[in-house]
């Protein structure tokens, strides 16, 4: 639902409308079209993106990089990475775990099972924050005996990284939940019947089949994983150089008016986002080549 | 219970169990301290929290603005999806890539690009100042950063439908003399407004929710420009937990009432269109 945009392999059909006189627009309206689309698109879209590379050069090249290797940056940019590497293999797992469960088997609730994996989409991040805060926090349910075992959660990474696994929880479920109950279970049960166990089952037939949904849902929940702001804005504190994520640096940065600093560490981000998009429309060309084969 | 004695393949107990599991202790126990901890506030104390002139003031704000971007959202992303699928242009593929740029961009980062650009001192800012259009720390900016985040929602919902969509319901429509507008208002439109609302709703959605983005153009000023996420986060600083959690609730219920009638769009996409998501 909400959050993902999903794979989707198909081709060019423009030629297809555009050569038909009945299903083809006038030339003006078609150039009009596009031109307020364009528009739109550029205002909306390209200038942002662009305007955080021209403001992080702004000052020049010494200025950005002097931003980057700053420790506190490189700190931010650990943990960042430590949040990632965590919290996308257990989704990666959970995601998995769940859509077989939900597409080769029938059971009671499974709708509802759907929509409640669905439920952290449509959970505000600063929402998704607060209730770690109310089960971890010092007034929260296990507030008092994790304080009396010296444990932090809450204003610390353990905290950063829950709440980095809840925003990016139905990523990866939510992409192959379809695709797997498209592909059906007939290959499966083949191989089963031909005597695999359940791993070489899902090992040599089913990932094969699910490969390119599966990067892609792991491609976008990395991509919000890195990038999330509001979520761990509450648990994380802001404790420089140790509880600071990338995005809670810019912030702290651009609230110190060292603009050209905060665009510095936010254009690395843009580049993640650039990376993110470019592997994801290699994995939709590849399914489109792969649905063409098979086809 | 008999019917899984039949079970060809393995692994029903240990996946089930697991997804189980890991929803229970990541989502669902966490989640349910909200409506506890709100459970220990009584029924006119949680209204007195929720409807202070300030918190009335930010759902006004956060679902005016959400509405008014979504419903923009609508008209540019059909717009843009009809060009997208229909046209042959220059640069398509390179548009259509930087389409989920919000999606993949973190909020933080479009949040301060968006402020620099639309600042009385940026790009966007400084030719629209002389109009008298002030956009940068004022409502409108709200509305700006809310278009930006929502956008791929509607392109992405009503694009697929459009690339499925076979010319000969249209041809049909022409060959029984309908003009181009006509076979658009009473044939194509039909089959994507599930598709297009589903954008919307789901446009709607996400801009309610969003905090990083809006935080750094909104100006956040009282009564005026101040979303409702960002009146948990105030009440949070001020170490009041109870306050926040109570606002949280409102927002909470507010998302599951729009899950629910999305969760009804999609359906209605599907049977309208049959296919599968």
């Amino acid at each position: 639902m909400a959050g993902a945009t999903s794979l989707h392999a198909g081709g060019d059909v423009a030629a297809r409308f555009e050569n038909r006189a009945a299903t083809r627009e006038p030339a003006w309206f078609k150039w009009m079209l596009i031109a307020v689309s364009l528009t739109f698109f550029a205002l909306f879209l390209l200038m942002p993106l662009i305007a955080v590379f021209v403001e992080a050069l702004r000052k020049g090249w010494d200025t950005y990089l002097a931003a980057l290797i700053e420790p506190d940056a490189v700190s931010a940019i650990k943990l960042t990475l430590i949040a990632a590497v965590i919290a996308v293999p257990l989704n990666l797992t959970f995601g998995v775990a769940a859509a077989w469960a939900i597409t080769k088997f029938n059971f009671r609730g499974k709708h509802l099972l759907i929509t409640l994996i669905d439920l952290p989409f449509s959970v505000s991040p600063v929402v998704a924050g607060l209730i770690y805060v109310l089960v971890f926090g010092a007034q929260g349910w296990f507030g008092p005996w994790l304080q009396g075992h010296d444990v932090k959660i809450i204003f610390a990474v353990p905290g950063i990284v829950l709440a980095t696994i809840f925003v990016t929880f139905p990523f990866i479920a939510r992409e192959l939940i379809p695709l797997m109950q498209a592909q059906g279970k007939e290959e499966e049960e083949a191989a089963v019947v031909l005597g695999a166990n359940g791993w070489q089952t899902f090992w040599y037939v089913t990932l094969p089949n699910i490969k390119w949904g599966l990067m892609y849902g792991v491609i976008l929940c990395n991509a919000r994983a890195m990038g999330e702001f509001g979520a761990v804005s509450v648990v994380s504190g802001h404790i420089r150089g140790l509880t600071n994520t990338m995005p809670l640096h810019v912030e702290i940065l651009y609230n110190e008016y060292q603009f050209a600093a905060a665009f510095a560490v936010a254009s690395l981000l843009a580049l993640l986002a650039l990376v993110t998009l470019a592997v994801k429309t290699w994995v939709e060309y590849q399914a489109t080549k792969a649905k063409d084969v098979t086809e | 219970m008999s019917r899984r004695a039949f079970q060809v393949l393995p692994g029903f107990n240990l996946t089930l169990g697991y997804t189980l599991f890991y929803l229970c202790i990541i989502v669902l126990i966490p989640l349910s301290a909200v409506f506890l901890k709100t459970s220990q506030l009584g029924l006119s104390q949680f209204w007195d929290v929720v409807t202070t002139p300030r918190v009335v003031a930010s759902y006004k704000l956060s679902f005016g603005a959400s509405l008014l971007a979504a419903a923009i959202n609508a008209v540019f992303g059909l717009g843009l999806a009809w060009a997208l699928v229909r046209y042959s242009f220059p640069g398509k593929k390179l548009v259509d890539a930087l389409i989920d740029l919000p999606f993949a961009l973190p909020t933080a980062v479009a949040g301060i690009a968006l402020t620099a650009l639309y600042a009385p001192n940026g790009w966007l800012g400084s030719a629209l100042e002389p109009l008298g259009i002030k956009v940068a720390f004022t409502p409108l900016g709200v509305l700006v950063s809310l278009v930006f985040i929502g956008l791929p929602f509607v392109v992405r919902t009503v694009q697929p439908i459009l690339e499925d969509l076979d010319t000969e319901l249209e041809e049909a429509a022409a060959s029984l003399g309908a003009r181009r507008w006509q076979t658009f208002r009473h044939v194509t439109l039909p089959i994507l407004l599930p598709a297009l609302l589903t954008g919307f709703a789901l446009a709607f959605a996400r801009a309610v929710g969003e905090y990083g983005s809006v935080i750094f153009i909104a100006g956040n000023i009282p009564m005026v420009s101040e979303i409702t996420p960002l009146m948990i986060i105030t009440k949070l600083e001020q170490y009041d937990y109870t306050g926040a959690t109570a606002i949280a609730v409102v927002m909470l219920l507010f998302s599951f009432v729009l899950l629910l009638a999305i969760n009804g769009l999609q359906a209605w996409t599907e049977k309208a269109t049959g296919r599968n998501r």
